[in-house]
């Protein structure tokens, strides 16, 4: 068993490929899709979540490729340095997926590491520098 | 009717009834605020938020021989040193002349709290009773003479929340605002904040003996853009921002916990200041001051682009919501202050206070309270 964290960016004429459902059916993965933009006529991403046998899970690589379909792997995880940080919520303001969030009873950051995209725009936002990208 | 040296009478006696902005709400609604005024002799309250005008005054000692600096550097931050031989005043927003905005005035502060040693360096012209010109040593919170926290503005009774019309991601002192009304910013510990649950300053004036960093301090002055003015509701609450304090504090005695450096990317550096001030019930005035709500207090929403003048007034209540509507449009909210860190502030001068540790204090003076509104800075020709 694999899992992978993957954005995927479709050119304009690829936008209509089933590439998501042939994932599935084809390679028999299980795909936790945690962003997606994709409109017709447009250049598209989708961010997700690959889960299978590892062999399956290169194949879907490959074929994702030769489709003429790019794509990036998130090697890096987002670590959140819990003691150091203040729950002030600024980083809340920039998160794309709703990763972090403020508990409306404690009001305390809440960090739901599965929604995270890796696309460390609370590493900046972050005033008190307590958010982190590592290998 | 209560008056403060009775107040102070109990609290030595350890039988003063606390509680917090937040606790006094639901007491209210329990028992009403006739019973409620009779019971509670003081209601404690609590903010830590970023801070721009603070900053920390420190007595170095001579050294021998001695030295009149003239300018000054804590951690390669410049210091302001015109003042007396050894006296000089480190600003939270000063930032260093090595690292920019990664390392600040802020943070010379808050490492000095930690008890850190901090490079000195320090130039002088020489004269003849200060023949020195120059000196490099170290300093630390054990070898200097004073060090106190003097704040010329900070706990802002509201502040406008800020949002972003532009098709660009602008970086502010309000945080990371995302382009075309991506998110909404606003930065107060609402019900619980100091100045919004004594709106009209009746009871926090100067003199006034707060929680500052982690320790006692003093309300020592009206804050720099002090503004009564400030249009209010029927509450007593301003609409926007309205009066500020300044406040001063012994730096030595602070923890880390209420006081932390931060940075704004793109911005700046900036303080964290953790402040509660104790509000004693002097009679239902007073009570019902202090059981404010979230959503009885408003703010102005600010389009930090300058591009439209929103007009829009924002309930506490629908800020803290996490979403609020702008034409029609959903936006999400994220609050910029620490409400987690205000709480524990509120309680723990609830402690002190019931514990006997923290006596309160009549204002010595109280804070102007004027119409006469705020002054902005004209370019004006010889
Ligand atoms: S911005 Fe930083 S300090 Fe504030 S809640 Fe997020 S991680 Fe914590
Ligand atoms: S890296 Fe930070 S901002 Fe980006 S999705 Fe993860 S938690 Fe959210």
């Amino acid at each position: 068993m694999k899992t992978i964290k993957i954005s995927i960016y479709y050119p304009v004429d690829k936008i209509t490929v089933p590439l998501v459902s042939t994932l599935i059916k084809e390679f028999d993965l299980q795909v936790n899709i945690l962003h997606a933009d994709i409109s017709l006529n447009k250049t598209g991403t989708l961010v997700a979540d690959l889960a299978g046998d590892e062999r399956n899970v290169d194949d879907a690589l490959r074929y994702i490729e030769e489709q003429g379909i790019g794509y990036k792997l998130f090697n890096k995880q987002l670590i959140w340095h819990e003691e150091l940080c203040v729950h002030c919520g600024a980083c809340t303001a920039v998160c794309p997926s709703h990763a972090l969030t403020m508990s409306h009873e404690t009001w305390s950051l809440e960090f739901d590491k599965e929604k995270c995209l890796v696309c460390g725009l609370c590493t900046k936002a972050c005033p008190l520098n307590v958010m982190s990208l590592q290998d | 009717m209560k008056t403060i040296a009775e107040i102070n009478e109990r609290i030595k006696n350890r039988k003063a009834v606390v509680v917090t902005a937040e606790e006094i709400i639901d007491l209210v609604e329990e028992k009403g605020v006739k019973k409620a005024a009779q019971e509670v002799d003081v209601v404690t309250t609590g903010t830590f938020g970023p801070m721009c005008s603070s900053g920390m005054f420190i007595n170095f000692g001579h050294p021998k021989p001695g030295i009149k600096m003239t300018r000054t550097w804590l951690n390669d931050v410049p210091a302001f040193s015109g003042l007396a031989a050894v006296d000089a005043y480190v600003g939270a927003t000063e930032m260093s002349e090595r690292q920019g905005m990664q390392y600040g005035g802020a943070h010379v502060i808050q490492d000095f709290i930690d008890g850190k040693d901090i490079r000195l360096y320090a130039e002088s012209y020489g004269t003849d009773c200060y023949p020195r010109r120059d000196i490099r040593t170290t300093i630390n919170k054990h070898n200097v003479n004073q060090a106190y926290l003097y704040n010329p503005r900070n706990c802002y009774q509201n502040y406008p929340a800020a949002t972003n019309s532009s098709d660009k991601i602008m970086y502010t002192y309000m945080g990371t605002l995302l382009p075309g009304f991506g998110n909404v910013t606003y930065s107060t510990s609402g019900e619980l904040s100091p100045l919004m649950n004594d709106p009209e300053y009746r009871t926090i004036g100067i003199g006034t003996r707060i929680f500052l960093g982690g320790t006692q301090g003093f309300v020592a002055w009206e804050g720099t853009q002090h503004d009564p003015g400030q249009a209010r509701l029927e509450n007593g609450t301003p609409v926007s921002s309205a009066g500020t304090l300044a406040v001063i504090g012994d730096a030595k005695k602070m923890s880390s916990r209420y006081i932390r450096a931060a940075i704004f990317d793109r911005y700046g550096v900036t303080l964290f200041v953790g402040i509660g001030i104790p509000i004693p019930m002097l009679d239902e005035d007073m009570l019902i001051k202090t059981a404010v709500r979230n959503r009885d207090i408003v703010t102005t929403l600010v389009d930090k682009s300058g591009r439209e003048d929103l007009g829009i007034r924002l309930s506490y209540e629908t800020l803290r919501s996490g979403w609020v509507d702008i034409k029609g449009r959903r936006v999400p909210t994220a609050p910029l202050s620490s409400l987690k860190i205000a709480r524990d502030i509120a309680s723990t001068l609830k402690d002190w206070i019931a514990n006997g540790q923290f006596l309160l204090s009549e204002p010595v003076e109280k804070l102007p309270y004027r119409k006469e509104r705020l002054n902005s800075l004209e370019i004006r020709g010889e």
